[in-house]
């Protein structure tokens, strides 16, 4: 497989500069790398800007609502397990509408992979705050400042069960790459919170920002510990932004505890089911 | 009045056993030959409430519940208080004699069974709880029973929670009806006779609307179902969670009515037969959900159990107020195919139905029942599934050539794929071309509604049922109705040979002609409707031109009783319209 084989006939509709653009390369990357194709995966989308990649990878898609593509990711993964399943969604998404629905993938442990669009604000509706916005962030919706805690979606991850939490910059394509495949090798639900700067709508978290104060997790950090990931996942703040895998550990994936599914009707002797009502 | 049916009426505490006694005393009858109807009252409570469950009992099929009660099975004061004005002058009533209840309310004429029913269940070696048990015993003793039946029933329902406890509930059916047939051989009635003086009977399934709907769903080839629990459709997740690796599909309760019908259009989407249920304010939850299935051209099957509304409403009662909600909701326009069936045989059927009409229209269908159906048992012949031909529809099998999921075609219907199948294509929420690529262009969004909207023409012509006609051809007067009133109505039915009954099952497509058809020539019309604005009345209205002017209503939640039936018929024939 090659890049040409996951071109569609449409062209990118995101802003010259968009962190999209950027998450749309590193994840063609990675598919062409692994041969993810259509026999072998499925994309969910939720709604936001980051939607938009289904129309840009030639892989089947679900582009499903808003804060919902989760659910149906989920869904489709306990039927047909055997394909990678990976959720594409936005911090608006995903922590909005979609909060309940995130801390219940993660509990369960689904084995399906969620790449976080995380620019920290609503950027299709034209720039509004979301719930990874941080407190006094000015936006359309907060001209005076955003008085409220923003979500910490690592944290969240770590304390709500999912087993495997990274985050990413998306201006570093091939590290960003080289997480994706591994996030989908990791059996049970595994998030990549993907810093990416919103070039029209966010002036704070730019490029140069992310450059400049994120520093990748070395061999010496353990991301076998939930409670120093939970620490770590705390540190945010000029020069000290760390990238890499947070956490990692070996609980049984939902999708591995799952009985046998038989797909034949004749199978399944009725008569018996029937009499027991008598 | 339909006198013979003999209507008993168990009543207690929640927490006493009611529904469980209920049900043993209908299997019990249904055993020996007879037919049953069980109607249950309860309230949103584990403990304490009063829950009552009636128990009518005839030779002939009993479609319905009775305000009269023949006898009573009172496990508490509150029991004789709340229903000795509804007994016959011939009943019984069946009390615990230790308890010194106050029995002033209990007419003269009522015959009274005092039985020790704490102190046989002590001698016994049980709890209290028992007493539900010894009253069964009881009753089957004075209304002419052969207890091995009760026991051999027994045994078999509690073979699966150890043999002390069967053993003990066995001993306690069998002191209860001893001390009835030593104490009281002057037996109210031989209603339960014993079955070795019947041809043995073919066997009956006792069931009710929820344990048909999901049966219906087994036996459909269901695969995936995600169902978060509320009253009243909790039992159909019940029976799915029980038997799933059994017969080799995934029941999940998920987090939330959207989670449930989100991961129903997600394994769709991999090309499952999906299954969510819910009653009205879940499906509120539901209801983008819904649109998603109607763009996305993804199968599923949707059962709304209506309660009484709005917002939590009377969450333990019937209501048919949902109707224009399953309608109308979601924004936009899309096909949706909506049933309602009329009991649990046909909640069984139109289920099994339903999950070919999802895959052939490759739409949402919703069963749309109430509580009543939900909750009431019924006995039938066993189900019998040899005619059912699964239809998953037109499928695409052609991995070498461009897919076109949502190609242009005349009846509406494409070719579908699945996920993982090889072949590309994106189920896209948003407006999308052939392929599902997003697209806002004037052509392909008018090509692709049309499209979309033609699969209910499509399905109108092919598969859409004319209502049934139960009763005379000519009439007059005829009853127009649909869900649980069903049952009511056939059983007042049966005291007038002039008066028929128009039963409506498919609501979406909308069998207009054949209703038009039916009701221009009736004499008089009635509409009967468990909802404040004759929702169904206004939609005969706006797709026939036809006004039924005399509405029965009702709204308290409680279902139409025979009874009630039958004498707004008669004020009805006698010309006294109210």
């Amino acid at each position: 497989m090659t890049l040409q084989d996951l071109t569609t006939p449409c062209s990118p509709t995101w802003c010259p500069g968009c962190g999209n653009l950027a998450i749309w390369a590193a994840f063609k990357n990675a598919a062409a790398y692994e041969n993810w194709n259509s026999g072998n995966t499925a994309l969910v989308a939720g709604i936001g800007c980051h939607g938009h990649i289904v129309n840009f990878v030639k892989i089947t898609s679900f582009e499903g609502l808003h804060g919902r593509a989760l659910p149906v990711a989920c869904g489709l993964k306990m039927f047909k397990p055997e394909l990678n399943v990976f959720v594409f969604t936005g911090d608006g998404d995903c922590f909005g509408e979609g909060g309940n629905h995130f801390v219940h993938a993660c509990r369960r442990n689904h084995n399906i992979t969620l790449i976080l669009h995380d620019n920290g604000l609503y950027a299709l509706t034209t720039g509004q705050t979301s719930p990874l916005s941080p407190r006094g962030f000015k936006t359309k919706s907060t001209p005076q400042g955003n008085p409220d805690e923003p979500i910490n979606p690592l944290a969240l991850a770590v304390t709500s069960g999912a087993t495997f939490v990274a985050r990413a910059y998306a201006g570093d394509i091939p590290k960003l790459t080289e997480i994706i495949i591994e996030a989908n090798k990791h059996q049970g639900f595994a998030l990549i919170d993907v810093l990416q700067p919103c070039v029209t709508f966010n002036k704070q978290f730019t490029h140069q920002f992310f450059q400049e104060n994120t520093y990748y997790l070395d061999d010496s950090y353990d991301p076998t510990n939930k409670f120093t990931a939970f620490e770590k996942s705390h540190e945010f703040g000029l020069k000290q932004i760390p990238l890499g895998v947070f956490y990692k550990s070996n609980e049984p994936s939902y999708e591995s505890q799952l009985h046998k599914h038989t797909s034949s009707t004749s199978e399944k002797d009725l008569s018996t089911l029937f009499k027991s009502y008598t | 009045m339909s006198s013979t049916v003999f209507s008993i009426k168990i009543g207690g505490e929640a927490g006493q056993g009611v529904k469980s006694a209920g049900l043993m005393l209908a299997k019990f009858a249904t055993g020996s030959g007879n037919n049953i109807y069980n109607y249950i009252e309860y309230p949103s409570l584990i403990r304490g409430g009063h829950n009552v469950m009636q128990i009518n009992i005839s030779q002939e099929k009993v479609t319905g519940p009775f305000l009269k009660c023949d006898f009573l099975i009172a496990l508490n004061q509150d029991t004789i208080n709340k229903h000795s004005k509804e007994l016959t002058d011939d009943a019984g009533v069946l009390y615990d004699s230790g308890k010194k209840y106050d029995l002033s309310k209990i007419n003269g004429s009522v015959l009274q069974f005092p039985i020790p029913l704490s102190k046989i269940v002590k001698e016994a070696g049980g709890a209290d709880l028992l007493s539900n048990t010894v009253a069964s015993g009881a009753a089957v003793g004075v209304l002419g029973g052969n207890i091995k039946g009760l026991v051999n029933l027994i045994e078999e329902e509690f073979k699966d929670k150890g043999n002390d406890l069967a053993q003990l509930n066995a001993a306690a059916a069998q002191a209860g009806y001893e001390y009835a047939i030593k104490n009281f051989p002057e037996r109210l009635k031989t209603i339960l006779k014993s079955s070795d003086t019947l041809s043995s009977p073919a066997p009956q399934m006792v069931l009710n609307g929820n344990e048909a709907c999901a049966l219906g769903a087994i036996s459909a080839g269901l695969d995936f179902a995600a169902i978060y629990p509320m009253s009243p459709i909790s039992g159909i997740l019940a029976v799915l969670a029980q038997n799933q690796e059994k017969y080799g599909y995934i029941y999940k309760q998920p987090e939330d009515e959207i989670s449930a019908i989100n991961m129903c259009i997600g394994a769709s989407f991999g090309g499952a037969r999906s299954l969510t249920a819910t009653s009205g304010g879940g499906f509120c939850l539901m209801t983008e959900g819904y649109g998603l299935a109607g763009i996305t051209e993804t199968p599923l099957v949707i059962v709304e159990g209506m309660r009484g509304g709005p917002a939590t409403g009377i969450p333990t009662w019937s209501e048919q107020g949902d109707l224009r909600m399953i309608l109308h909701a979601h924004q936009g326009e899309f096909p949706r195919i909506i049933l309602a069936p009329g009991d649990a045989k046909e909640a069984f059927e139109l289920t099994m139905e339903a999950f070919n009409l999802a895959e052939i229209y490759q739409t949402p269908v919703v069963i749309l029942i109430d509580k009543n159906i939900c909750d009431n048992d019924q006995n039938f012949d066993l189900f019998d599934i040899s005619n059912y031909q699964t239809d998953h529809g037109k499928l695409s099998n052609d991995n070498s050539k461009e897919y076109f999921r949502y190609k242009l075609e005349p009846n509406g219907i494409s070719l579908r794929a699945f996920a993982g199948s090889g072949q590309f294509f994106i189920a896209n929420s948003d407006e999308h071309n052939e392929i599902g690529y997003s697209t806002e262009e004037i052509e392909m969004r008018n090509l692709q509604m049309q499209k979309r909207m033609k699969k209910l023409e499509t399905c109108a012509e092919k598969h859409m049922e004319k209502p049934q006609i139960f009763g005379p051809k000519e009439a007059d007067l005829t009853i127009v109705s649909w869900g649980s009133n069903k049952g009511p109505i056939l059983e007042a039915l049966k005291n007038f040979a002039n008066v028929n009954y128009l039963h409506l099952t498919w609501i979406n497509p909308f069998p207009a002609r054949e209703i038009s058809l039916a009701l221009k020539n009736s004499k008089k019309l009635l509409n009967i409707e468990c909802n404040f604005s004759a929702q169904m009345g206004a939609l005969i209205k706006e797709k026939t031109g036809i006004e039924i002017a005399e509405n029965f209503l009702k709204y308290n939640g409680r279902p139409f009783f025979v009874e009630e039936i039958t004498e707004k018929i008669n004020s009805i024939l006698k010309g006294k319209t109210t």
